[in-house]
């Protein structure tokens, strides 16, 4: 299934580049300097997750990774998951892979699910720049019900996925 | 390790011509995969039973992650070209209803930026008299459901995974807009500070 979803994808995206090239050169152009310039600015760290990522379970075995973050780690796996996620900065771009790897290695849904929300809606690293440009009223009152929204979300997925 | 991320994915806004990396900015950029091989060297000198399973794994996500990542960048291209930044803003005011709802949605999934680009515009967006419920959906929609990340997430963890988080964000971001606006009204306004502002153009 994820597979057509890929192929699906590749087929509407250049076709929707295909239909821009028609009718507008310079912007189908200007798109693909775009592509491709974000394609090799996340690259560096991409690869190096990625590397990561192949060490980690090249390494450390699924029995490891199943027992302290899977089903029977309990709620102190999936909390500190979640604190983790709302504490780092990642781009969910890398953190995804790595969060499918530890998931595919045993680990549980709500815990993988706390970290990725986490990572997601709790903003702690940008929460200085929020707060300058948006007050300190929305940028807090936003991240804090992020935070619970957040852990609900996580807890969801996990009953609905497990 | 990721501190310098922002910079590196907000390179794909198109700005200026593009600055030709220093063979020490490339080592800069790939230290971390630079390490990591050293690290892979390490594993296959010293513990070399466990150096096919760690080539074999870093493959299997280098293809998926490349056959993803293709698509995704193109689709970060076409946003940049096709998205109108500041004409939504007319459109996200008090009186928007639903349709403001729904345009704050999109037009929050579709950027390609990290979280911090889109401060300065939600508060240029307040300014043009936005509604707090709408820009708070935007940089919610911003921050977690991106339809390049939804793609990755799809592809990663499975359909099923990206669509029922995708079914709880989007109502928790209307209900977060909804309680912070209420809050905002309750407690007199908005508390922008005017310095900040000096920034937003």
């Amino acid at each position: 299934m994820s597979s057509i979803l890929t192929w699906s994808t590749y087929v509407i995206v250049f076709g929707a580049l295909g239909v821009l090239a028609l009718r507008d050169r310079t912007k189908a152009r200007q798109a693909v300097k775009v592509a491709v310039k974000s394609f090799f600015g996340i690259l560096p760290i991409m690869l190096a997750f990625i590397g990561l990522i192949g060490l980690l379970l090249g390494i450390v075995p699924p029995e490891v990774i199943s027992r302290y973050l899977g089903q029977g780690a309990g709620w102190w796996a999936t909390l500190t998951a979640f604190v983790l996620g709302a504490v780092l900065y990642i781009a969910s771009l890398v953190s995804i892979p790595l969060a499918a790897s530890l998931l595919r290695a045993g680990a549980s849904v709500t815990t993988i699910a706390a970290f990725l929300t986490g990572l997601m809606m709790v903003n702690t690293v940008t929460l200085p720049l929020e707060i300058k440009y948006l007050g300190k009223k929305m940028a807090l009152s936003r991240n804090l019900l992020s935070l619970l929204f957040a852990f609900a979300i996580a807890i969801v997925i996990g009953m609905v996925l497990q | 390790m990721n501190t310098n991320l922002p910079q590196q994915i907000s390179n794909g806004a198109p700005q200026g011509a593009p600055v030709k990396k220093t063979p020490r900015q490339w080592l800069a950029d790939y230290r971390w995969v630079l390490l990591i091989a050293l690290a892979d060297l390490l594993v296959w000198v010293f513990w070399p039973a466990q150096a096919a399973p760690v080539i074999r794994n870093t493959w299997d996500y280098l293809v998926e992650m490349v056959v993803i990542l293709i698509p995704v960048a193109v689709l970060m291209g076409l946003f940049e070209v096709w998205v109108p930044k500041q004409l939504i803003g007319k459109y996200l005011g008090r009186e928007s209803g639903w349709k403001g709802i729904l345009l704050a949605l999109l037009f929050g999934s579709a950027p390609t930026g990290p979280l911090y680009v889109a401060f300065p515009i939600a508060a240029m967006l307040l300014k043009k008299g936005a509604s707090p419920l709408n820009v708070i959906i935007l940089l919610d929609a911003w921050a977690a459901i991106k339809i390049p990340q939804l793609l990755i997430e799809a592809r990663f963890l499975g359909p099923s995974f990206m669509l029922v988080r995708l079914a709880l964000t989007v109502p928790s971001a209307i209900l977060m807009g909804w309680l912070i606006q209420k809050g905002i009204e309750r407690t007199g306004g908005l508390d922008l500070d005017p310095a900040g502002s000096e920034n937003i153009s």
